[in-house]
């Protein structure tokens, strides 16, 4: 971590960047926050990189790029994805970032420390960047210590990570590790409810959505999820919707997200990573992107700035309107 | 005191649950929120706190007020109707209970609000003491007792396999008249005692229990207002309703109309200051910046409220902000951010 910290500090010491957007040390270990920073002596105070930290800094260079001079921000391999997708939308400058692809060996999620009642973590070695990253050990504020295998506490979207390398960067630091299970793929889960009944599944959805509280927490933090303003958020439409008024609009809200999103998301998983009821959201998402990949062919959101998106193309083998509907006939 | 097996506690809530709507903590798909009672449902007394806390018990995130539609004489509007039958709150924390106490401030205060009035006198509350507090938790510095809720109705206590009960006011020793078939007397007051010093113990020593509160309270608006902190502090925040909607004492909503095609139905729903268009007036927004909102939250919650409100916080310490912030923002973050710049300024 310390490298992290020298090398920005080198770069705004030599006026390349005006600014480093990182993340900040929190009260406890697994709150550390999306920061700016302007100073050498606030990046050696507060600077952190590890396990924890797991927000994807992206969405944050649309503002960023606003600003006066550089910007240098450190991205992880799926960021990437994201950071590029938002350039090919307009949404940030390339010019005005300097970017450091920073290594990764997966990220944890707190809440399966929670679960396994080892939530309020006084202490915790084995998560940083130095570190195997294969066991977590922890010890909490109740004096119970464990070692945590290191994938039973990963998010969801860790163990299907879609690659290490850093799809773009001004140079790399620290090295990543595979954190991709062995087995299965990211689509599975969607399979397996693709393969139940129309009833089944209608029930596993409302068992999910129906906990939605509409905080908005995962359209806001979505980098695909950039309009000035919301359609929902539009008083001049009766959309605009602060709560959900019934169990259709629970459904909606999110359907209609993930429809608008279809092509540009990247799956970087900070809507579920977000989500204050843990509603698997991803799922939404990851369903588009096969139903796309299997009509339109294999196609990842952000791994250039160039391509367009398979729903912005137009090419003479894309399927024919009613291709949708046949395959859901089966 | 009464004495219930934990093993008997669904067939407890069998007989309060037919006798009267009963509100418990509920487990549904890896998150504990409350609801109405159903043996279907599974219900989750270990878990510490709720996402949303039981403020929509007293007040929903949605609820139609009246609705209006069309007849052959004109318009009819028919208002809903208010609560008129006893219900119960079972599991209900001590921060959870007094975030009530800052809500009446506010909903019981003229001009009385009836819907929430009817909620509050028909509720009898069955409070849960905090076994094991979180990292998070610090309702302590707001001088609440996570180990004895003296706002409740009955004083509800887990210790190993059994719940011990003590009615604290009227209403709550009927409660347990009522429902005493499966409740057994006992004397075993020292478990009881045992059990709140652990609590008490804990509390003292968790990491938030220190936090000082020096420097905010009733008018401070002018010392704080213009903090140059709060732009810093509200740099990552997403200006999602997460902190509003899972807080028990956040209690702004808004009013809308929905149209059902031969009608009106007049509801109001959970507002947060985070959203752009909160407090919209046709001139326009008086706040048009995250930063201006975000400040509007914590000045809200630590100045405006307790200089309206003989100096009570708006705040009561549960912890799900900090728990639950996407960006990992919170008010001890901010209570503590000002607190150094203030020392700094001393020194």
């Amino acid at each position: 971590m310390q490298e992290l910290i020298n090398r920005a500090k080198e770069l705004l010491a030599d006026g390349t960047v005006a600014r480093v957007l990182g993340w900040k040390k929190g009260d406890f270990v697994y709150n550390p926050e999306p920061h700016i920073f302007t100073s050498a002596e606030e990046l050696e105070k507060d600077f952190v990189y590890d396990g924890f930290c797991g927000a994807n800094l992206s969405k944050y260079m649309i503002r960023a790029s606003k600003m006066e001079g550089k910007t240098l921000v450190f991205l992880k391999p799926c960021d990437t994805f994201s950071f590029n997708q938002l350039i090919k939308e307009h949404q940030v400058v390339r010019e005005q970032a300097y970017i450091i692809g920073v290594g990764c060996k997966g990220k944890l999620d707190h809440r399966k420390f929670q679960e396994m009642g080892l939530g309020d973590i006084e202490s915790i070695t084995g998560i940083n960047l130095m570190d195997e990253c294969d066991v977590a050990k922890v010890t909490t504020i109740y004096g119970d210590k464990k070692e945590v295998p290191f994938a039973d506490v990963m998010l969801e979207r860790c163990h299907f990570c879609k690659t290490k390398d850093h799809q773009i960067f001004d140079e790399k630091m620290l090295g990543s590790k595979e954190t991709t299970d062995t087995e299965g793929d990211r689509f599975d889960e969607v399979r397996r409810i693709q393969a139940m009944s129309p009833e089944e599944r209608f029930a596993y959805f409302r068992s999910e959505l129906s906990k939605c509280i509409r905080c908005n927490a995962c359209r806001n933090v979505c980098p695909a999820c950039n309009c000035l303003h919301c359609v929902f958020d539009n008083t001049n439409y009766d959309t605009a919707q602060k709560a959900n008024a019934d169990s259709f609009e629970e459904n909606m809200f999110h359907i209609i997200r993930a429809y608008h999103v279809a092509g540009r998301c990247t799956d970087c998983g900070e809507c579920s990573r977000v989500c204050p009821q843990s509603i698997p959201l991803h799922l939404l998402n990851r369903k588009f992107i096969l139903d796309m990949d299997e009509l339109y062919g294999e196609f990842q959101a952000g791994s250039d700035t160039e391509t367009p998106g398979p729903l912005t193309a137009f090419t003479m083998e894309d399927p024919e309107a009613g291709a949708g509907l046949e395959r859901s006939r089966g | 005191m009464k004495k219930l097996s934990m093993n008997d506690v669904p067939k407890f809530l069998s007989s309060v649950g037919a006798a009267m709507d009963l509100f418990v903590p509920v487990r549904m798909t890896g998150a504990t929120n409350w609801g109405v009672w159903d043996k279907e449902r599974e219900v989750d007394l270990q878990t510490l706190k709720s996402v949303k806390s039981p403020k929509d018990v007293f007040f929903p995130q949605c609820q139609t007020m009246y609705t209006v539609s069309k007849g052959e004489d004109g318009f009819s509007i028919d208002p809903m109707k208010l609560t008129d039958q006893p219900f119960c709150v079972f599991g209900i924390r001590s921060c959870d209970v007094r975030a009530l106490t800052v809500m009446d401030q506010v909903f019981l205060a003229d001009p009385v609000d009836t819907f929430y009035k009817a909620r509050r006198e028909q509720a009898i509350l069955v409070s849960l003491a905090c076994h094991r507090p979180a990292q998070t938790c610090f309702c302590s510095v707001f001088g609440i007792d996570a180990a004895q809720c003296d706002g409740a109705d009955v004083a509800m206590w887990m210790i190993g396999e059994e719940l011990f009960l003590e009615g604290q006011t009227e209403k709550g020793n009927e409660f347990l008249g009522q429902f005493s078939e499966l409740l057994s007397d006992t004397d075993d007051t020292a478990s009881v005692e045992e059990e709140k010093e652990s609590i008490r113990s804990i509390t003292k020593k968790l990491p938030y229990s220190s936090l000082s509160l020096e420097g905010w309270g009733a008018g401070k608006t002018d010392e704080k207002f213009d903090d140059p902190n709060w732009q810093q502090l509200s740099d990552a925040c997403l200006a999602c309703g997460t902190c509003t909607f899972v807080c028990p004492t956040c209690q702004c909503y808004d009013i809308k109309d929905y149209d059902t095609g031969h009608g009106i139905q007049r509801y109001r729903c959970w507002d947060s200051c985070m959203y752009s268009d909160f407090t919209l007036m046709a001139a326009a927004n008086n706040r048009t910046t995250q930063m201006q909102r975000y400040r509007q939250r914590f000045m809200h919650k630590l100045v405006y409220f307790p200089t309206n409100n003989n100096g009570m916080y708006m705040c009561v310490g549960c912890g799900r902000c900090v728990d639950r912030c996407p960006q990992a923002l919170n008010i001890v973050k901010v209570i503590k951010t000002m607190d150094k710049g203030r020392e700094e300024e001393k020194a």
